[in-house]
């Protein structure tokens, strides 16, 4: 349900960086900690796109790993279901070092001609 | 027409997050503690809330009630004469299932700050959006009740994560259900790692004299600090 709130906020994000121009395409990275549903979050987008320079811009998303580090003994590892603790020393002071991400990564925008003389 | 790629790299929750930081500069200014507090509907907010709101000695306490509709909520707390400002998240077309920094940055002229020390924000009842929105507050709260399952924290990490301490409540109703207390508390360990956490009852009252006490800590805590 939150999906209707994060489109809002990529579309506040995107005309940001757009400065007017219409777009054609918003990539996000998505973090798998993150509780997202993209094709929820596409429906979403197409609605609250209307009316902005996102109108009919098309989502897509890259997912990105979950990963950790442990504070203590410094092992890195990758988690596809939530167990935090140090897989090695069994610490549970971990560092959440990808995978939260909720970020818009690229977008793009069609630019008129530039008609130059020759 | 051409097209162009533009690189952006930017959180989309940035501009909550901004507002979260005016939102806590305020409260911070005024001397208020903040607690964004929250669960799935019916885990038992407002009733630990109505344990422990005016009985927190020298501890001043408001409530801002968020719901989807209605101020049924607000109403109970109403009794207890503290303030209360309800926040509705129906904006139009079906309500937020969640408080942002914005919603509550809307409520911030309503509430009387300088007669609050403590200001308990009581979330929309939800386990997904609540935990991807910062609200300004100092610490984050939540309610799990043993009526939900061992398996919650597994299914809902992202909120069982968020938050400095987690709430087991209806402790009461163990003898009567088929719940299995130790797995409960071991999946919250897997998920967030040595988070603080409490036993409750709202009904009967144990363990409230520890919420209590971990609430007094923070709200004074917090004034030492300022």
């Amino acid at each position: 349900m939150h999906e209707l709130a994060l489109s809002s906020a990529i579309v506040a994000t995107v005309e940001k960086h757009a400065a007017g121009r219409r777009v054609s395409l918003v990539t996000l990275r998505v973090g798998r900690l993150r509780q997202v549903v993209p094709e929820t979050l596409e429906f979403y987008f197409e609605f609250v796109a209307r009316g902005s320079v996102c109108e009919g811009a098309r989502l897509e998303h890259e997912l990105v790993e979950a990963r950790l580090q442990c504070n203590l003994c410094a092992t890195e590892w990758s988690i596809d279901v939530p167990a935090f603790r140090c897989p090695s020393c069994g610490d549970g002071g971990v560092s959440v070092i990808g995978g939260n991400e909720f970020q818009v990564e690229s977008i793009e925008v069609e630019e008129a001609e530039c008609i130059a003389p020759r | 027409m051409h097209r162009t790629k533009v690189t952006v790299v930017e959180e989309a929750l940035d501009a909550n997050n901004t507002i979260a930081s005016a939102n806590r500069m305020d409260f911070d200014r005024a001397g208020v503690t903040v607690i964004n507090f929250m669960s799935a509907p019916g885990a038992g907010k407002t009733t630990l809330l109505e344990r422990v709101a005016s009985s927190l000695p020298g501890v001043r306490v408001g409530v801002l009630e968020g719901d989807v509709q209605g101020s049924l909520d607000a109403d109970r707390l109403a009794g207890l004469h503290i303030p209360v400002v309800q926040l509705n998240t129906d904006s139009g077309f079906g309500g937020e299932c969640h408080l942002d920094a914005n919603m509550v940055r809307s409520a911030i002229p309503a509430l009387p700050l300088e007669e609050i020390d403590l200001l308990i924000v009581e979330n929309v009842g939800n386990l997904v959006c609540p935990a991807e929105f910062r609200i300004g507050e100092d610490a984050r709260v939540m309610v799990t009740a043993v009526t939900e399952g061992e398996d919650k924290p597994l299914k809902y990490p992202l909120m069982f994560r968020a938050c400095e301490l987690v709430l087991v409540n209806k402790i009461d109703l163990l003898p009567h259900l088929d719940f299995d207390l130790d797995s409960l508390l071991y999946n919250i360990d897997q998920v967030h790692p040595d988070v603080e956490r409490m036993l409750v009852s709202s009904r009967t009252g144990e363990g409230i004299d520890a919420w209590r006490e971990w609430l007094l800590r923070l709200a004074v805590g917090d004034q030492v600090a300022a």
